[in-house]
């Protein structure tokens, strides 16, 4: 087990390499470079080589990347050259309210989602069955940029029942769980980001339930005198490991891919982050935070291994 | 009995006094709360707090909302008024003058008894240091960034003076009329607590100035809060408010949204397709001209439109008032480099829409179809709304005999192709880069000069006009206002004589605000003052 989790940790690196090399190569491709952004438009060219140079930015790439790599190494992922803040910083604050978001979304996707690919699952063919399947169409099919714009206007603005943007009344550093002025404005980002893998575990938990109830052993159950509620959650043991695995790879993409969300909301994660980085050639913040996003994708990915082999012993990892 | 009946008014007095008192206490308890603390809570476009530590990023609005609030400038805006551009007023200095002797000596007299937010003292050698801080790479203070964005407006800074403790001396490189104008960008930080603090990342967390607000806490990307400098100089401008709140929200509709739900009481830049709904919840939304111009930069050298009819003929294709009207009005048709409420309009030629002119013109130039690529943004400060507002200006021309080409890119890559110049991206035949015309050399000079050919500066298609290169010249060693102003407008009206840009349109800097919001006066200018708001507790 201990030799598979070290494997799976070295395994770890050749992938957060090329992350950050592919990422690094892709930003000096796009066109306009990070010190643009704090010149005037009409900055002379001493002026332009001055900062290159202050920043490190007119030594090979190379050497930039190798730089910045042996830093990271020992936890320096360098300053924003927007904001002068170390970026670790930066990426640490903004991913603890991602993760957030982004667990607390696939948490509620889950509750729904498995009671209603079981019931799919259990009536298959029946109007249940094709109700929960449309249902799931929807939520994969829905914009979640739209969806987020619309629940605003409906909660916030017109009923004014839920507010609009932010982490509560003085931000994400007083941010506070179990206080309802703060827990309110967790409620739209979250049923936003849930719609996706709403739809995608229901269809998951519908087919591997469904699948499982296929087998002969469930027979077997049935005709050993076992109840239905019985046999529905041998059925759904089984499935688990499945569905586990698609809810962690839905919690990875929650993780990387809710610029659009945090924007409309506000929410200072690190979709928030990322999107102003892009838009200002960021760098530093750029490389840091997709660095520390894909060792978080590694990471979930394992400890869904790890949960998989708890819930399955069937499943052996060595 | 009188006796009992003096006894019994007397405990009616009592009483009644008791009651009034009672009344009286609970009146002013309800009072009280409304009294107790009102914070003003903005939604900027920015998507981060800007820079705290001196000259500000994240554009002029981090100048509006972080420069002009925590500090002063030698020289501040008058922000007091709506019926004229905003002007220059005393700031820290309270006089200043060119050398009678000596054209390029600017001396300064400051302003006394001025103290900043941590206590310490404002005078002539806290000048002189803040001067050496964006100038001097070999000062301990020296700030790389804050040098390399103030860098056009420091570079003809030779040197500095102590004349005494309440008096400087500027000295320039070479004559100029309008160095003056630089001084109101110019932040003056505390020398006393950056010195406590021992560096720029210390002392952002406790940024010390002169200016109407001081500095209460941050959570970067997320709020400033500012609160109110009871001990400000000037009493006029005491904030009204006990606390400003400032929120990065870059997204339009979320910042429309905040203000509708109650989460902000003023939010910058409304898109146009929110105004119906902010008004029709009793939100008030102002707009007023001020120096802004969207418009394009033409290239003088490759493609169509080194020919003057072309040039031309593009501007008589241009339908402003459907441009405003697309805009729901947040807008002013453009006709010129300034809006015509700038002192600097003057009388220029104005090419009205045209269609058959411009036609005849393309013909007559031999250009027809008149095939031509413009570079655009998807978005980006000033922009407004670039991508329909450039498909407008695309049928427009495309209407009267062009054939368009729209090269859309992200603001970083546009900004890019501006600063590099017309050389290096020969197949672009103008850029949609919107600009601030506060002052005559960033508003105008930058942009018609040949000195500031890009990548020098900022005229990207390298247009010169000998007249041009005279006049301001002669702007730059004329010290008598008037007689500056003049010339000013001349070199205005020859950029539109030589339809030296498409002209097409200034924004309106329109805002939007909650009805509990009260006092605010909008400014012709980049800058507004925030401290005559009220804010009220209720609708």
């Amino acid at each position: 087990m201990w030799h598979y989790i070290a494997r799976r940790i070295v395994y770890a690196i050749p992938i957060a390499i090329g992350v950050t090399v592919f990422c690094f190569a892709l930003v000096f491709l796009a066109p306009g470079n990070p010190v643009q952004m704090l010149l005037p438009a009409d900055a002379s060219q001493e002026v332009v080589d001055l900062i290159m140079k202050t920043y490190g930015f007119d030594r090979p790439l190379p050497v930039q990347y190798w730089t910045w790599l042996t830093r990271a190494v020992v936890g320096d992922l360098g300053v924003s050259i927007q904001s002068n803040r170390p970026v670790i910083d930066e990426v640490l604050r903004a991913l603890g309210n991602t993760v957030f978001l982004s667990f607390g979304a696939v948490m509620l996707a889950f509750s729904i989602a498995f009671v209603l690919g079981t019931l799919a699952a259990y009536y298959r063919g029946s109007a249940v069955d094709r109700g929960v399947t449309a249902l799931s169409i929807v939520g994969v099919s829905i914009p979640n940029y739209w969806l987020g714009i619309v629940l605003v206007i409906v909660f916030a603005v017109e009923l004014n029942w839920l507010p609009a943007t932010g982490m509560g009344p003085r931000g994400s550093e007083t941010f506070d769980l179990f206080n309802w002025s703060h827990f309110k404005h967790v409620i739209l980002p979250i049923i936003t980001l849930c719609m996706v893998p709403v739809g995608m575990i229901t269809r998951t938990t519908r087919s591997a339930v469904s699948e499982v109830l296929g087998n002969e052993f469930v027979n077997t159950l049935r005709a050993k005198g076992l109840g239905e509620l019985a046999v529905i959650r041998h059925a759904l043991k089984n499935a688990m490991p499945q569905i586990l695995a698609v809810m962690g790879l839905q919690f990875g993409y929650l993780m990387g891919g809710s610029i659009l969300v945090e924007t409309i909301f506000n929410w200072p994660g690190t979709g928030f982050l990322l999107n102003k980085a892009i838009l200002t050639r960021d760098i530093p913040v750029l490389q840091g935070t997709i660095l520390i996003l894909a060792l978080v994708f590694v990471f979930t990915n394992l400890v869904v291994d790890l949960f998989q082999t708890a819930v399955d012993p069937r499943i052996k990892r060595s | 009995m009188p006796h009992h009946t003096q006894t019994f008014r007397k405990i009616a007095a009592c009483l009644a006094a008791g009651i009034a008192l009672a009344f009286g206490a609970s009146a002013l308890s309800s009072i009280a709360p409304a009294q107790a603390q009102t914070t003003l809570r903005v939604a900027m476009t920015a998507g981060d707090i800007p820079d705290v530590t001196g000259q500000p990023d994240q554009g002029f609005e981090g100048y509006r909302f972080v420069g002009y609030t925590l500090y002063d400038s030698l020289i501040l805006w008058d922000l007091s008024r709506s019926d004229v551009e905003a002007s220059l007023t005393p700031g820290l200095a309270t006089k200043w003058e060119i050398d009678p002797k000596d054209s390029k000596r600017w001396i300064f007299t400051l302003r006394k008894d001025v103290k900043f937010h941590d206590g310490s003292d404002f005078n002539a050698d806290v000048v002189l240091w803040n001067i050496s801080r964006i100038t001097d790479e070999k000062v301990p203070h020296f700030n790389a960034k804050q040098f390399a964005a103030m860098r056009t407006r420091t570079v003809n800074i030779d040197r500095a003076e102590k004349i005494d403790d309440h008096t400087v001396a500027i000295i320039t490189k070479e004559p100029d009329s309008l160095f003056y104008i630089q001084m109101s960008f110019w932040m003056m930080i505390s020398k006393a607590q950056f010195e406590k603090a021992g560096s720029y990342e210390k002392y952002a967390q406790m940024p010390s100035g002169t200016g109407p607000y001081r500095f209460a806490g941050m959570v970067p990307r997320e709020r400033l809060e500012l609160t109110r400098n009871d001990t400000y100089w000037n009493p006029k401008r005491v904030p009204k408010h006990d606390r400003l709140v400032l929120q990065p929200m870059p997204e339009a509709t979320t910042r429309a949204a905040a203000l509708l739900s109650g989460q902000v009481d003023f939010i910058e830049a409304p898109s146009p397709d929110t105004i119906a709904r902010l008004k029709s919840s009793g939100m008030q939304v102002i707009t007023l001209p001020y120096p802004h111009n969207w418009h394009y930069q033409f290239n003088f050298v490759d493609g169509p439109f080194k020919d003057k009819r072309v040039r031309q003929a593009a501007n008589y294709a241009m339908d402003r008032g459907e441009m405003v009207e697309m805009l729901n009005g947040l807008a002013q048709e453009g006709y010129g480099t300034v809006p015509p409420s700038s002192p600097y309009f003057g009388k220029p030629v104005l090419y009205k829409l045209d269609p058959k002119k411009a036609t005849a013109l393309l013909k007559e130039a031999k250009c027809y179809p008149c095939e031509v690529t413009l570079a655009i943004s998807t978005s980006g400060s000033g922009q407004m709304q670039p991508l329909p507002m450039n498909e407008l200006v695309k049928s427009q021309l495309e209407a009267v005999g062009f054939k368009v080409k729209l090269e859309v890119m992200d603001w970083n890559a546009l900004l890019d192709v501006t600063f590099k110049g017309r050389e290096k991206f020969p197949a672009y035949h103008a850029v949609n880069v919107s600009r601030a015309t506060q002052d005559p050399f960033s508003g105008i000079f930058r942009f018609a000069m040949r000195k500031q050919w890009a990548p020098a500066g900022g005229n990207w298609g390298h247009y010169e006009n000998p007249e041009i290169e005279k006049l301001i010249t002669e702007i730059y060693n004329t010290f008598d206002q008037a007689k500056r102003d003049a010339m000013i407008t001349r070199v205005h009206e020859i950029m539109n004589d030589d339809a030296a840009m498409l002209f097409v349109t200034h924004d309106l800097n329109p805002r939007a605000l909650s009805p509990k919001v009260k006092g605010f006066v909008q400014a012709q200018s980049w800058f507004q003052d925030l401290t005559p708001i009220t804010v009220g507790t209720t609708n």
